[in-house]
């Protein structure tokens, strides 16, 4: 059924808000993810503060925050909680995901593959509105009283079956947002098998195609049980159930009045089979992106093209039997810990194969150093850090020491803040000028990307220092403890230098929105790239192509000898 | 108590400390390595090749073999990783217990937002407890009808232990999950509600130490600090006995709060 | 405007030999396999972590379920009647299997209405134990999956049928995917009566 002959007549609220254009909804995906990004990062700023300076308080702001959060501006354990438990969530749920899979997968596979559109416009549309739902609710939470979740983004039980109101809007929250992925898992899966242009086999994919048709695959089998363990919660919390609750709980002076006979480590291994492959749903996009821009900017095809593809693949099933190694320390016996410690090595294998391959494409190249091109640059040596920092984590033995403790926020965030994020911004900085038509300044550019780069290691490198002391995560006041003392110091360089951060994300923003109206206007290929999105105008019209695209080539056709351009798209002729 | 802590690992008094930390030197020493030489190699193909006039890119770049050996090495690395250090290490921690002849046994019962120790007292039996007895006065639930537990030590937050000797830790938890942790000691066991889990360590070295709580257990996960004492055996013996209950003791109260109990 | 038509409505795709609606409704049933096959495991690991764990057929109607059995397996036949209907161009037979399918989908509901009432009036609640837990939450979801399949199967027998006369090829394939949902939810069933009625 064809729409594309409507377009002309669509007023403003079907063209704009309720489109069922692949590309309006990944602007959309894009532009609400960014936002969350940002206020996700703002909650961080927060909880930074009360690290730094535990119990001074906040100068002007301070007054903004009522007698639940702030009492005369000094910051409550109950808020720096909430703070915790909705920063990650939002960052991870609410930000990352939406902008990789639904802001720059949408947008860019069905261009990429040759495609009108994606296969169901409709379920497309829904899955966007779907998740704004969910992050309505999200943030509402934070208004109701005894406010936001607070029992971490993950949520353990029996604390969060007997925390406040806050945390069953949370779950209700996460059954729209994993109703909304799995809604655009089916169709990234069923665009990419079955719409690809003419000419486009398997093998010829851009790798970013790779990177999200396996995501997709994680997205539809992996949330399913997180959606089963909310539905449980759910029942806990509301309609009296105990599946998470042992019998005989004793809660501040009082026996709970409930069935018992439940199992809180069940609340984990439902949780940790969706949530570890969720962080490589963090990851796979971003190498995807990251891919693309290193071919497209050394002016070479990839190297390693084949094994990159079949380690992707090979992470795509590993990712889901090493989930246990979030739970070295539950009480498992050595056999259990002895599996899950073998998939996590096996499963690092691949990683570092994509990361070698990625390395050895600059080999031999004519390397352009744009600003997408210095973000897609430094994602290399910072998923480096992240992916060997999980090594001893994924180590029961040195786990017993470094488990729960700045170790691990350090190895996480390396990956998903200076890995993911930096592929992100590299992602913005390169598809801008196709979905606008508009280049971004450079000048700009460069200046976002020189101040992030040192700024997030000042954030994250001390964390490893504070870990090895045996720092503990989520402490509202970390002095308390006097094995945390020492690196309190470490704390307020962390807090300055993210701070600082966020003002370093202030030439970003004003280049983003200024590049809409004033960036320089481009024509359809302004990087000379050879992926079939280069092939349709800037921006492309709905329907995207002109002519029906069929391929000929390779993805990335570069510096062919004997050729006049050192481009070949991959829809020229042989 | 701030010498035993700085920047870098905690000070390691524990029995098993050294085979723990031995793991984390290696593999930060591997990824040391192998990070720097990576970038290095890094750096020196951004610079050799960086886009300047008449320097072509190459289409055709030979295959490298390198790269594959380092991965075979990186994987064979991990094996020895794995058999050499880490299964030992762990499989020592939780599955060698000591004999419950040799081990001091303590009960170890965690709440919001404190750590409550048991102790079995001079006939080496725990007294029976009850969830439905637990409260402020009797922390632990411990049933006082019972014979077994007259000479049954409770303290909140004061955990003494003789040096040399290996402790048998059984625990538990009330609420929520907590997470036993005494950093100088290389030990870590989450504590789940509903169950009980058994934990080995022995101290080496005698001084005043800290438990802390690594899981996230509510407002108070922040301050539930408990004190590790390891004592000398005599000094340890003198404790024990200045905690136990005195008789005859008097009716209706439980054991007698410690004094430096921690909020 | 050739290039705005999305392929593979109606048509199948010459490779993967199905139409997009086919394969999206096969990747939705892996992850509705992922859901309800979490709720399995977590019953398997409650149980076995139970001191003592009752026999389904002590609480439960056996005799109930069964005939709910018999009706789910009945109104999957009807629903492959309506779709050969449709693949042998007779709408009015489908109207009629269509509908038997939705009837019947409508009779395992009332008998669970019954079930669910009868254990409310003694007063056994999800809240009572775990078991009874288990079973509300995996029977409850069970049933909210088969609502959601009435619903559909209601949409395509009234309004959604005007898409017969225009585009009958895409119309016979909306309705052999309802019918593959439906399917998957008899089968759900035919594991979860087993598990928690007669085990």
């Amino acid at each position: 059924m064809s729409h594309g002959e409507h377009s002309r007549e669509l007023p403003f609220w079907r063209k704009y808000i309720f489109s069922l254009d692949h590309k309006v909804i990944g602007a959309q995906y894009a532009v609400t993810g960014l936002l969350f990004l940002l206020f996700g990062f703002c909650l961080m700023m927060l909880m930074r503060w009360q690290l730094a300076y535990p119990g001074q308080p906040l100068p002007w702001l301070g007054g903004l925050f009522n007698e639940q959060s702030m009492v005369g501006g000094i910051m409550l354990p109950e808020f720096y909680n909430q703070l915790g438990a909705m920063h990650g969530t939002i960052m991870v749920f609410l930000g990352v995901v939406p902008l990789a899979v639904g802001g720059f997968g949408n947008f860019v596979v069905p261009l990429q593959i040759g495609a009108p559109d994606m296969a169901f416009p409709k379920l497309n549309m829904m899955s966007y509105w779907v998740y704004f739902i969910g992050g309505v609710v999200m943030f509402a939470s934070f208004f109701v009283p005894a406010g936001a979740a607070q029992s971490g983004w993950t949520s353990y039980a029996p604390l969060s079956d007997i925390a406040s109101f806050g945390q069953t809007m949370w779950l209700f929250g996460m059954v729209f947002l994993i109703t909304s992925s799995l809604l655009g898992s089916v169709n990234f899966i069923v665009t990419i098998v079955q719409l690809r242009a003419q000419g486009l086999t398997f093998f010829r994919l851009p790798f970013f195609v790779w990177a999200q048709f396996v995501t997709a695959f994680l997205l539809l089998l992996a949330f399913p049980p997180l959606e089963a363990a909310a539905v449980l919660q759910l029942m806990d919390r509301l309609a009296g159930t105990s599946f998470f609750l042992p019998t005989g709980l004793v809660v501040s002076g009082k026996l709970l009045e409930v069935s018992g006979g439940g199992n809180p480590l069940l609340w984990q291994h439902l949780f940790w089979f969706l949530a570890h492959p969720e962080v490589y749903v963090l990851i796979l996009p971003a190498m995807g992106i990251v891919a693309e821009i290193i071919a497209c900017n050394t002016r070479k095809p990839l190297y390693g093209y084949k094994s990159m593809v079949y380690s992707v693949i090979f992470i795509g099933f590993m990712s889901f039997v090493v989930w246990a190694h979030h739970m070295f320390l539950t009480g498992m016996g050595t056999k259990m810990s002895a599996f899950f410690q073998v998939t996590t090595m096996i499963i690092s294998i691949p990683s570092i194969i994509i990361l070698t391959a990625l390395l050895l494409s600059l080999w031999g190249g004519s390397i352009r150093f744009n600003t997408p091109m210095l973000f897609a640059t430094a994602f290399l040596p910072m998923f480096g850090i992240g992916g060997l920092t999980g090594l001893p984590l994924g180590l029961a033995a040195a786990d017993i020491h470094l488990h729960d403790t700045y170790y691990v926020i350090g190895h996480f965030h390396y990956v998903v803040a200076p890995g993911t994020l930096f592929a992100l911004f590299a992602g913005v900085y390169h598809w801008f000028p196709k979905v606008t038509g508009r280049k971004m300044s450079e000048v700009l550019g460069k200046i976002h990307f020189w101040l992030s780069f040192p700024l997030i290691n000042g954030i994250f490198m001390p964390m490893f220092i504070m870990g090895l002391a045996g720092v503990s995560r989520r402490l509202y006041d970390p002095t308390q403890y006097a094995h945390a003392q020492p690196t309190q110091p470490l704390n307020v360089v962390i807090s300055i230098c993210a701070w600082l951060l966020g003002l370093a994300q202030i030439p970003f923003i004003i280049n983003f929105f200024g590049s809409l109206f004033f960036g320089k206007k481009v024509g359809q290929n302004p990087w000379q790239a050879t992926t079939l999105e280069w092939s349709a105008p800037s921006p492309p019209p709905h329907g995207n192509f002109e002519t029906v695209p069929v391929v000929y080539r390779a993805p990335y056709e570069y510096s062919v000898p004997g050729e006049k351009e050192d481009f070949i798209p991959q829809t020229e002729r042989k | 108590m701030e010498k035993y802590y700085g920047f870098g690992l905690p000070v390691d008094i524990s029995t098993h400390g050294a085979e723990i930390d031995r793991l984390i030197y290696v593999i930060h020493i591997f990824m040391a390595v192998l990070f720097m030489g990576w970038l290095a190699f890094l750096v020196l193909t951004l610079v050799k090749f960086r886009a300047r006039p008449g320097h072509e890119a190459r289409h055709h770049v030979e295959h490298f073999k390198a790269p594959t050996y380092l991965e075979v090495f990186v994987a064979l690395f991990e094996v020895v990783l794995l058999v050499g250090f880490a299964f030992p290490a762990f499989h020592k921690t939780r599955d060698v217990f000591p004999n419950r002849a040799d081990a001091l046994e303590v009960r170890i019962v965690a709440e919001q937002f404190a750590w409550n120790v048991h102790y079995p007292g001079a006939d080496g039996i725990f007294g029976k407890t009850d969830p439905k007895l637990m409260g402020a006065a009797n922390p632990v639930g411990l049933d006082l009808g019972d014979p077994l537990a007259k000479d049954d030590v409770t303290t909140i937050n004061q955990f003494h232990v003789p040096v040399n000797q290996p402790v048998i830790a059984r625990l538990s938890s009330k609420d929520v999950i907590h997470s036993f942790g005494i950093p100088v000691m290389r030990v870590k066991q989450d504590v789940v509600p509903g169950q009980t889990i058994s934990s080995w360590f022995e101290a080496k070295k005698t001084g005043n130490f800290e438990i802390a709580c690594a899981q996230l257990c509510g407002l108070g996960h922040y301050r539930m600090r408990g004190f590790f004492i390891v004592d000398s055996e005599a000094d340890f013996k003198t404790w024990l006995d200045q905690m136990a209950p005195k008789p005859p003791a008097p009716p209706a109260t439980a054991a007698t709060t410690p004094q430096g109990a921690a909020a | 405007m050739s290039t705005s038509l999305i392929h593979y409505i109606s048509k199948p795709h010459p490779v993967t030999g199905i139409t997009n609606a086919k394969l999206g409704t096969w990747c939705f049933l892996a992850s509705e396999v992922m859901l309800f096959g979490a709720l399995f495991s977590s019953y398997i690991l409650l149980r076995v972590g139970a001191p003592s764990w009752p026999h389904g057929s002590e609480l439960l109607n056996v005799p109930l379920a069964t005939l709910n059995t018999m009706v789910l397996i009945t109104s999957s036949v009807t629903m492959v009647m309506s779709w050969a209907s449709l693949a042998m161009k007779n709408f009015s037979k489908y109207r009629l299997y269509m509908g038997l399918t939705i009837l019947l989908g409508i009779a395992f509901l009332v008998v669970k209405t019954f079930e669910y009432g009868h254990k409310f009036q003694h007063h056994h609640f999800p809240s009572t134990d775990t078991f009874y837990a288990i079973y509300f939450t995996l029977t409850g979801l069970h049933g909210l999956h088969v609502i959601g399949g009435i619903l559909l199967n209601t949409y395509f027998l009234f309004p959604g049928s005007a898409l017969w006369k225009t585009e009958p090829e895409q119309f016979t394939g909306r309705i052999e995917c309802a019918g593959l949902y439906w399917h998957f939810v008899d089968l759900v069933w035919i594991f979860l009566f087993p598990t928690l009625y007669l085990l």
